[in-house]
């Protein structure tokens, strides 16, 4: 009982990273109604703002301190980051938030990736056949990874957690269990608690706001809503900003997790849509569900147990759920009637 | 009396597509592809993208997981060269009808949905297959390492017919014709042409008329009270026919296979060359691989001296800018020109390098006879 809540655990923080990219995907389809390939490569980006600010944060002056020697008989090296030497002791705190702070940054970003994607290349492809926005999306997420891969290196980069978040949290005592069972990285916990917040933002913003409500009021009917004098290019314009950040923010609280390199975009893609289609393609609770379930089950399926049983299905468990779900249920799990039927 | 014409020049289409392809060495040497190695690489990836034309150009299916295909292919020609004989020829044949049969296992599954769902199917089995020859499959596909051959192996049929390889690592050959080098070559050229000839054929056959109609609308075919299920499946499976024989020709002039063969950028990379020949013609693919290999080949080689010599005109500052432009696209970077080259051809000539070449064909005609009134029936691009 023990390990199998602790994988349910373990399946939180990877179903929360696929819940926030599968919900862009949905919402940028629910919108403008294109499949976005490059969905993947807008959450590596946002591993990388993160990647970015620990870069600039640890910004080191290097001073030759005559009084010490090193091993070899020369000058010591003293190295302070300049923000270290500029702000004291928070210039320390920053350095350790820097994953955190790094959201700041990345909002901004992501949302002006978001629009310059959207005004430079999507809207050119609204009329065009799926096919052809697959392939353009697809082309892109290269360009973007092979940049990125000679900015940054193919190597993937360890981005740690704050100091005080690193340990790990005994869970189990929380819920009455003994002592020393149910252990979590602490890490990851607030992984699944931040996603949950960006979920619940997302929806509450579509939900209780003007803008909201005349973007799901486009996702019913775009035409009506446009003859009632409303811009609604505009509104999914932002719309499609709005999905780039849900995307960064998922990819930047996640390099703790995961050191970012730049095929981690292309990595949680294809997972990604296959969320998006269990769900139910154009069902935003569907996309928020699947990828917490698919998460969870990716992690059961990783126990032992189950792999002596079934040697190698935690490496295809995913892909055989989609299998079986759009066989038998064609619409995914929440999915609408008439959206993409076929 | 239009069926003659069109079977002549059929003839002579498939007459010329002979010629070039057997004259490559010859035709290929002033640009710097004409040695062997690159050469069959043209062969065995034109007969790719020709099989993954069938399916993507006649019945628009975009299958995005057409590499598994390639990499069983692969498997089975280096179990037969293990288990059975050196020869290629049985081992091609394997390829080609494992290659099927798995494809009739998939295309069966994936083909109860269409389009976007279609894709993410496909790319579900590629991805599953990639997986398992990674980890679970191991005792048949030897993971990471790749499957290889052992100078230990059984060869029962080579042993049968009295074929000692001695104490070397044997390489595949035709009846004692090393399949390494220029034979190798023209093995694959030889049946890249017979698998013209078929594409050629499906192209012209009512078979080939129905999935077009599959393409253009599937819910009036099934309004009319046609299963187009069966035929859409047929296409699937020959295509996947095509990919197994590829991986199988990959075999047979280099006997390895490797799972990375399955990963999800080889089936994007098939997809790439049909698309940039030119999807639904029959040259296109063809020469789509052609480029995309030979540009592969000549920028990953590039690296930033021969690029300094190559911008040594400009004056200093600016070559040193424009080298450093430059080498992000070339040598390593390799893959970015092809990201590139991926979005420039769907944005601006979704009809591929044979579009451009009919466009460019009608420019030309309306020129010759602007006095007359123009002919608007642009002949199908072939």
């Amino acid at each position: 009982m023990d390990a199998i809540l602790l994988q349910i655990l373990n399946g939180l923080d990877k179903g929360g990273a696929y819940a926030l990219i599968a919900l862009g995907l949905t919402i940028i389809f629910g919108t403008l109604g294109v499949v976005n390939f490059a969905h993947g490569a807008l959450f590596m980006m946002g591993a990388f703002c993160a990647v970015s600010i620990k870069a600039l944060f640890t910004l080191e002056k290097v001073v030759l301190d005559p009084t010490k020697l090193t091993a070899w008989g020369t000058p010591m090296e003293i190295r302070t980051p300049y923000i270290e030497s500029w702000f004291g002791d928070v210039g320390v705190w920053m350095i350790d938030y820097s994953v955190p702070l790094s959201i700041l940054l990345a909002i901004p970003v992501m949302l002006f990736i978001g629009v310059a994607m959207e005004r430079g290349l999507i809207r050119y492809f609204y009329k065009r056949p799926h096919a052809e926005q697959i392939l353009v999306t697809f082309g892109l997420a290269i360009v973007i990874q092979e940049l990125v891969k000679s900015q940054f290196g193919a190597n993937p980069i360890p981005q740690p957690a704050p100091d005080t978040a690193k340990g790990m949290l005994d869970f189990g005592v929380m819920i009455g269990f003994d002592a020393g069972n149910v252990v979590y990285p602490a890490w990851r916990l607030i992984y699944f608690l931040f996603s949950t917040l960006v979920i619940a933002g997302v929806f509450a913003f579509l939900q209780f706001t003007t803008f909201g409500m005349v973007v799901r009021a486009g996702m019913a009917d775009r035409e009506t809503v446009g003859l009632l004098g409303i811009d609604i290019d505009r509104k999914f314009t932002i719309v499609f900003g709005l999905a780039a950040v849900v995307a960064g923010l998922a990819g930047v609280m996640y390099t703790p997790i995961l050191s970012p390199d730049y095929h981690m975009g292309m990595d949680f893609l294809v997972l990604s849509f296959v969320v998006v289609v269990v769900g139910g393609m154009g069902s935003l609770g569907g996309a928020v569900v699947a990828g917490f379930l698919l998460g969870i089950l990716q992690s059961l399926a990783s126990m032992e147990e189950v792999k002596q049983i079934l040697p190698g299905i935690d490496q295809i468990i995913i892909y055989l759920i989609a299998v079986v779900v759009l066989l038998a249920r064609p619409r995914g799990l929440m999915g609408r009637k008439g959206m993409m039927e076929g | 009396m239009v069926a003659i014409i069109k079977k002549q020049s059929d003839l002579v289409l498939l007459l010329c597509f002979a010629a070039a392809v057997l004259a490559g060495p010859v035709i290929l040497q002033p640009f710097g592809a004409g040695y062997p190695d690159l050469l069959q690489k043209f062969a065995i990836f034109g007969i790719f993208a020709i099989g993954f034309n069938i399916l993507f150009g006649l019945t628009g299916y975009l299958s995005f997981g057409h590499a598994a295909f390639l990499g069983i292919g692969s498997y089975t020609a280096v179990w037969t060269f293990k288990l059975l004989s050196m020869n290629p020829l049985p081992a091609v044949l394997l390829a080609t009808l494992l290659g099927g049969l798995f494809a009739a296992l998939i295309g069966f599954i994936s083909l109860r949905r269409t389009g976007i769902y279609f894709s993410i199917l496909t790319l579900a089995f590629a991805q599953m297959s990639y997986n398992l020859a990674y980890s679970v499959l191991t005792p048949i596909t030897n993971g990471e390492t790749g499957l290889q051959l052992r100078q230990a192996d059984p060869r029962v049929l080579d042993v049968a017919f009295g074929r000692d390889y001695g104490a070397v690592l044997p390489s595949s050959d035709l009846f004692g014709i090393d399949m390494t080098g220029y034979p190798g070559f023209y093995f694959c050229a030889a049946v890249l042409i017979l698998c013209f000839y078929i594409s050629m054929r499906i192209f012209r056959s009512p078979f080939g008329m129905m999935l077009r109609a599959v393409k253009s609308n599937q819910n009036r075919m099934n309004y009319t009270g046609l299963n187009t299920r069966p035929y859409a499946l047929a296409a699937f499976v020959i295509s996947g026919m095509y990919a197994g024989l590829a991986g199988g020709l990959l075999a047979v002039t280099d006997p390895l296979a490797g799972a990375e063969r399955m990963q999800w950028t080889a089936s994007g990379e098939v997809v790439l060359m049909t698309i940039l020949g030119g999807t639904g013609t029959l040259l296109g693919p063809v020469i789509g691989a052609g480029a995309i290999k030979y540009f592969e080949n000549i920028f990953s080689a590039f690296n930033e001296n021969i690029l300094l010599n190559t911008f040594s005109f400009l004056p200093e500052t600016l070559q040193h800018a424009v080298v450093s432009v430059a080498s992000l696209f070339v040598g390593e970077g390799w893959h970015l020109t092809l990201g590139a080259l991926f979005m420039v051809i769907v944005i601006f000539l979704p009809g591929g390098l044979m579009e451009g070449v009919r466009r460019f064909g009608v420019l030309f005609k309306r020129k010759a006879d602007s006095d007359g009134p123009t002919e608007t029936q642009p002949a199908s691009a072939e």
